[in-house]
C-alpha cells in the first residue's frame, strides 16, 4: 500500500475538472427534481393524484424504478432513479481509468518502479472513486435537506447513491484485473451495469417479481428512502462491496503487471487477403464494439418490447391513466405513444455508439496510429470515410436490431407479429436522422476542433437531460428544439412527417462534410 | 538527377512555439542522409511535413519532385516511413500490420518480408499490445524495408533495438543503399550515422546549423594539438583561432580552428618542436558542440 497517498493525489490532479463536474451535476439533479415536483404538485392531494397516475405508469416504473409513497421525498426518490445507473457508470469508468488504462499505456510501469506497494494503484483508484461517491451522497443529502425533506430519508437516499457507487467501483476493480486492454475491462464493467439495470427493470415490471434483488441498482432503490427506510438493505451493498474487493485484491496480487487473467491468443502470422483497405482496417477496429452495442440494443429491445403490453393493461386498470388514454383516443394510441417514447430511449443509446465510433478517429490520432496509415497511399478522405461509415451505418443496424427485437417481443405478447413487427421497427428506424446528427457532430468536431471532439458526449448528455427533465423544468420550446430528438415524429402515434427528418439529415450531412473538409486541411496529429 | 528531398526556408509554428525556423535540407537521390539534432529540435516536425501530415507555414519543400502536401498520396506510393515510436493496434498481430501497411502503400515484397522477419528475429503472430518497444520498432522496420520503394524516411528507427538488431539494421540499410534507395535517417546514434551516412545535416532550434559530408564537417572544426616544445610558447593563447590552451612547462595542449592551423604550426616551430600529436575532432565532440549550443 506504500505510496497510495501520492497516487491518490495524482489521480485527483488528473481528474480535477471531471470529478467535481460529475459530482456537482449529479448532486444538483435530485434537488432540482424535488423543487420542480413541489412546484408542479403543491398540495398533498396533487401529489397523491400524480403518484397514482403517471408516476405509477408501468413504463415510468420500468425506466426510473418503483414508487413507495406519495410524499415529496418518495416522488423525488423515484424521479432520481436513473441517476443510480449514471453513478454506477461513472464509478466503473473512473476505477478502470486509473488502473487498467494506466497499465495499458505503460504509465503504471513507470510508477511501479518507484517506491510503490503492489496494491497502491488499485487502492488509490478505489479511494478516489469511493471518496467521490461519498461526497456525492453527502451533497445529495444536504441538497434534499435544503428542500425541507425529512432528515432520515435524505440520509438514506444520500447513502443509496454512495452505496451504488461503491458496488460498481468494485465491479470496475474486478473487471480491471481480467483483461489486458482497458476497452475489454470497460466492456465487462458496463455489461455488468447493463445486466443490473435490466434485472432491476424486469424485477419492477411484474408483481411478485424478485429479480431486482439480484441487482445493486434494485437494492439501493428498495432502501425506500422517505417511505419507511429499510436500512438493512445498505448491508447488502456493503457486503457486495466487501465481497468484490475480496475478489479484486487477490486477483491483482496474483497477476503480473500489464497481464490480464483472461488469456490472449496469438494472432495470424500474415494478414488475410482482404485486409488491404482502410475500410478493412476500420472493420477490425470497430467490429467488437459494433457487435457489443448490437447485442446490447437487442436486449434493450426485447426488454422494452416486453413492457409494452404490460404497460397497456396496467394503465387500463388505473382510473387516472385510462381517463388520459380516453382523451388521447383510446388504448391503441396509448401503446403507440409508449412505443414512440421507448424508441427515443433506444435512440439515445444508439447515439452513444455513433459518437463512440466517430471518436475512434480521435483515439487513433492521439495514439499516433493514424500517422503510419496516412503516410501510405491512403487519402485523408478515405481514412475518415472508413471510420465515419461505422458512425453512420452502425446506429442504423443497432436501431434495426432493437426495433425488430422489440417488435417480435411485443408482437408475440399480443399475438400479432406480422402487424406489430413492421410498426415497431419503423418506430425505431425513424429515430435514425437524430442519431446521425450527434454522430456527425462528433465527426465535425474531430475535423475542425479535434481537441474539443469529446464535447460530442456533452451534446448527448444535454439531449438526455432535455428529454428527461426538459418538460418538468417547463423549458421553453426553443430550448427543447436544440435536441434533434425533439424533431423526430412520434411514430407510430403520430404520422410520419418527412420534412423534419429531411432537415435532420441535411444538418447531419453538413456537419459531416465540414468534418471531412476540416480534416483534409488540418495538421495530423494534433495531440 | 533531381534531389530526392529539397527543403528551403521551412517554417512551422505550433501556437507560440516556432518548431521550424527557416530550415534548409537537401537529400540527394541515392544517398543515405543523416539528420541529427537534440530532442525537440524539429526533426520529427520536418519529417511530418515531408510526409504531408503537417502543413508548413512558409518555405518550400519538394519530395521526389512533388509537393509533399498536394501530391501526398502519389508520393506515398514511392516511400516508406518508420516513426520513432511505432504504435500498433492492440488487436492486430505484427504480421497483419506489416502486410496491411505494405498493401496500403501499394505492395509488399513477400520474399523480402520473410527474410527480414528471420533476420530481425521477429515473431509475427504476437498481438500488438504484447510487443515490447524494441519489437514494435521491428514491426515498423520490416513493414518499411520489405516495400519496394525509392525512399525510406526513418525517424530514430533503432530506438529500443538491442545492439545485435542495430547491426542487422545497419546491414539492411547498407544493402538498400547499394540497391540505389535513398534514405533519410534521423538518429542519435553516432556510430550508426558514421557507418551509414554519406552526408549529414545537423539541426538545432528548427534551423540547419551544419550540412555536408562527415569529412567536411570535421574540417570545419577544431583540431586538438598535443605538443612538446623546447621553450614555453608565450603568446600562443593570444593567437587567433587558438582555444583552451594548457601549458605545463614545455608540454602544451590546445585546440585550434581548422583555418588557423597553418599559422599556428608555423608559430610553434619557433619554440623547437620535439614531438607533436594532432587529433581531428571526434564525431561526439562535433555533435556535442551543437547539442550544447556552443557555436565554434
Amino acid at each position: 500500500m506504500t505510496g497510495t497517498g501520492k497516487l491518490v493525489r495524482l489521480a485527483l490532479r488528473r481528474d480535477r475538472l471531471l470529478l467535481p463536474l460529475w459530482i456537482v451535476v449529479l448532486a444538483v439533479l435530485p434537488m432540482t427534481y424535488a423543487a420542480s415536483i413541489a412546484e408542479l404538485y403543491p398540495t398533498a392531494a396533487d401529489r397523491q393524484a400524480y403518484a397514482a397516475g403517471s408516476a405509477s405508469d408501468p413504463s415510468y416504473v420500468a425506466l426510473l424504478g418503483p414508487l413507495f409513497g406519495s410524499s415529496l421525498g418518495a416522488l423525488t426518490a423515484q424521479r432520481s432513479g436513473m441517476l443510480f445507473v449514471i453513478v454506477g457508470l461513472i464509478s466503473v469508468l473512473t476505477v478502470i481509468r486509473h488502473t487498467r488504462t494506466e497499465e495499458e499505456a505503460g504509465r503504471r510501469e513507470l510508477l511501479g518502479a518507484a517506491v510503490l506497494g503492489r496494491h497502491a494503484g488499485l487502492t488509490a483508484a478505489l479511494v478516489v472513486t469511493c471518496g467521490a461517491d461519498l461526497v456525492l451522497g453527502l451533497l445529495v443529502t444536504l441538497g434534499l435537506l435544503g428542500q425541507d425533506l425529512p432528515a432520515g430519508g435524505a440520509v438514506a437516499f444520500g447513502l443509496a447513491f454512495a452505496a451504488c457507487g461503491w458496488v460498481f467501483a468494485m465491479v470496475g476493480a474486478v473487471a480491471a484485473q481480467l483483461t489486458e486492454s482497458a476497452g475489454g475491462a470497460r466492456g465487462i464493467g458496463l455489461s455488468v451495469l447493463g445486466i443490473a439495470f435490466v434485472l432491476r427493470l424486469a424485477g419492477d415490471a411484474g408483481d411478485g417479481n424478485v429479480l431486482h434483488w439480484l441487482s445493486p441498482i434494485g437494492w439501493v432503490q428498495h432502501i425506500r428512502a422517505f417511505a419507511g427506510e429499510r436500512w438493512w438493505v445498505l448491508g447488502l451493498a456493503a457486503g457486495a462491496t466487501a465481497a468484490l474487493a475480496a475478489v479484486a485484491y487477490p486477483l491483482s496480487a496474483r497477476r503480473d503487471l500489464g497481464a490480464g487473467l483472461l488469456p490472449t491468443r496469438p494472432g495470424p502470422a500474415a494478414a488475410a487477403p482482404t485486409l488491404r483497405t482502410p475500410l478493412a482496417l476500420a472493420w477490425r477496429l470497430h467490429r467488437a464494439a459494433l457487435l457489443g452495442w448490437a447485442v446490447g440494443l437487442a436486449v434493450l429491445g426485447v426488454v422494452l418490447g416486453g413492457t409494452v403490453d404490460y404497460a397497456r393493461t396496467a394503465a387500463e386498470d388505473s382510473k387516472q391513466v385510462s381517463d388520459i388514454m380516453d382523451r388521447l383516443g383510446g388504448a391503441g394510441s396509448f401503446t403507440d405513444s409508449y412505443l414512440a417514447g421507448v424508441m427515443s430511449l433506444v435512440a439515445l443509446a444508439a447515439s452513444g455508439y455513433a459518437i463512440q465510433a466517430a471518436l475512434k478517429m480521435r483515439t487513433e490520432e492521439a495514439a499516433l496510429r493514424s500517422e503510419p496509415v496516412l503516410a501510405t497511399a491512403v487519402t485523408r478522405t478515405s481514412w475518415t470515410a472508413s471510420h465515419a461509415a461505422f458512425a453512420a451505418l452502425g446506429p442504423a443496424l443497432g436501431l434495426a436490431v432493437a426495433g425488430v427485437a422489440a417488435g417480435l417481443t411485443y408482437g408475440l405478447s399480443v399475438h400479432d407479429v406480422a402487424g406489430q413487427l413492421p410498426r415497431v421497427t419503423g418506430a425505431a428506424m425513424v429515430q435514425l436522422p437524430a442519431v446521425w446528427v450527434l454522430g456527425a457532430l462528433a465527426v465535425g468536431l474531430f475535423g475542425l476542433l479535434p481537441r474539443l471532439a469529446p464535447a460530442a458526449w456533452a451534446a448527448l448528455a444535454a439531449c438526455v437531460l432535455l428529454g428527461q427533465i426538459g418538460a418538468i423544468l417547463q423549458l421553453s420550446q426553443w430550448a427543447l428544439d436544440v435536441s434533434p430528438f425533439t424533431h423526430i415524429p412520434k411514430v407510430p402515434a403520430a404520422p410520419l412527417a418527412v420534412t423534419p427528418l429531411a432537415w435532420l439529415v441535411a444538418v447531419a450531412a453538413a456537419l459531416a462534410v465540414a468534418g471531412f473538409a476540416g480534416f483534409r486541411r488540418r495538421d495530423v496529429p494534433v495531440t | 538527377m533531381d534531389d530526392a528531398i529539397a527543403v528551403s526556408g521551412l517554417v512551422k509554428t505550433f501556437g507560440r512555439t516556432r518548431a521550424l525556423d527557416g530550415l534548409d535540407l537537401t537529400v540527394r537521390t541515392g544517398e543515405v542522409h543523416g539528420f541529427l539534432g537534440p530532442n525537440g529540435s524539429g526533426k520529427s516536425t520536418t519529417i511530418r511535413i515531408l510526409l504531408g501530415l503537417l502543413r508548413a507555414d512558409a518555405g518550400t519543400a519538394r519530395l521526389l519532385g512533388g509537393d509533399p502536401w498536394r501530391d501526398a498520396v502519389a508520393l506515398h506510393r514511392r516511400l516508406a516511413y518508420v516513426p520513432g515510436d511505432v504504435t500498433l493496434w492492440p488487436n492486430l498481430s505484427g504480421g497483419e500490420v506489416i502486410d496491411l501497411l505494405g498493401r496500403l502503400r501499394g505492395g509488399l515484397n513477400q520474399k523480402r518480408k520473410a527474410e527480414l522477419l528471420e533476420r530481425f528475429e521477429l515473431d509475427p503472430r504476437k498481438k500488438g499490445r504484447a510487443y515490447s518497444k524494441g519489437n514494435r520498432q521491428k514491426v515498423g522496420l520490416v513493414a518499411a524495408l520489405a516495400s519496394d520503394v525509392e525512399l525510406l524516411i526513418l525517424d530514430e528507427p533503432t530506438s529500443g533495438l538491442d545492439p545485435l538488431m542495430e547491426e542487422t539494421f545497419r546491414a539492411c540499410i547498407a544493402e538498400d543503399k547499394r540497391n540505389g534507395r535513398t534514405v533519410l535517417l534521423s538518429s542519435h546514434i553516432l556510430a550508426e550515422v558514421e557507418a551509414l551516412c554519406d552526408r549529414v545535416t545537423i539541426i538545432r532550434n528548427g534551423r540547419a546549423v551544419e550540412s555536408g559530408t562527415l569529412d567536411e564537417l570535421r574540417h570545419l572544426h577544431r583540431t586538438s594539438i598535443d605538443v612538446e616544445l623546447a621553450a614555453t610558447p608565450d603568446g600562443l593563447a593570444e593567437l587567433p583561432g587558438v582555444h583552451d590552451v594548457k601549458i605545463d612547462r614545455g608540454h602544451v595542449r590546445f585546440d585550434v580552428d581548422a583555418k588557423a592551423l597553418d599559422d599556428t604550426l608555423r608559430y610553434l616551430t619557433k619554440f623547437g618542436v620535439r614531438s607533436l600529436v594532432s587529433q581531428p575532432p571526434t564525431l561526439e565532440e562535433l555533435f556535442l558542440r551543437h547539442y550544447e549550443g556552443v557555436r565554434s
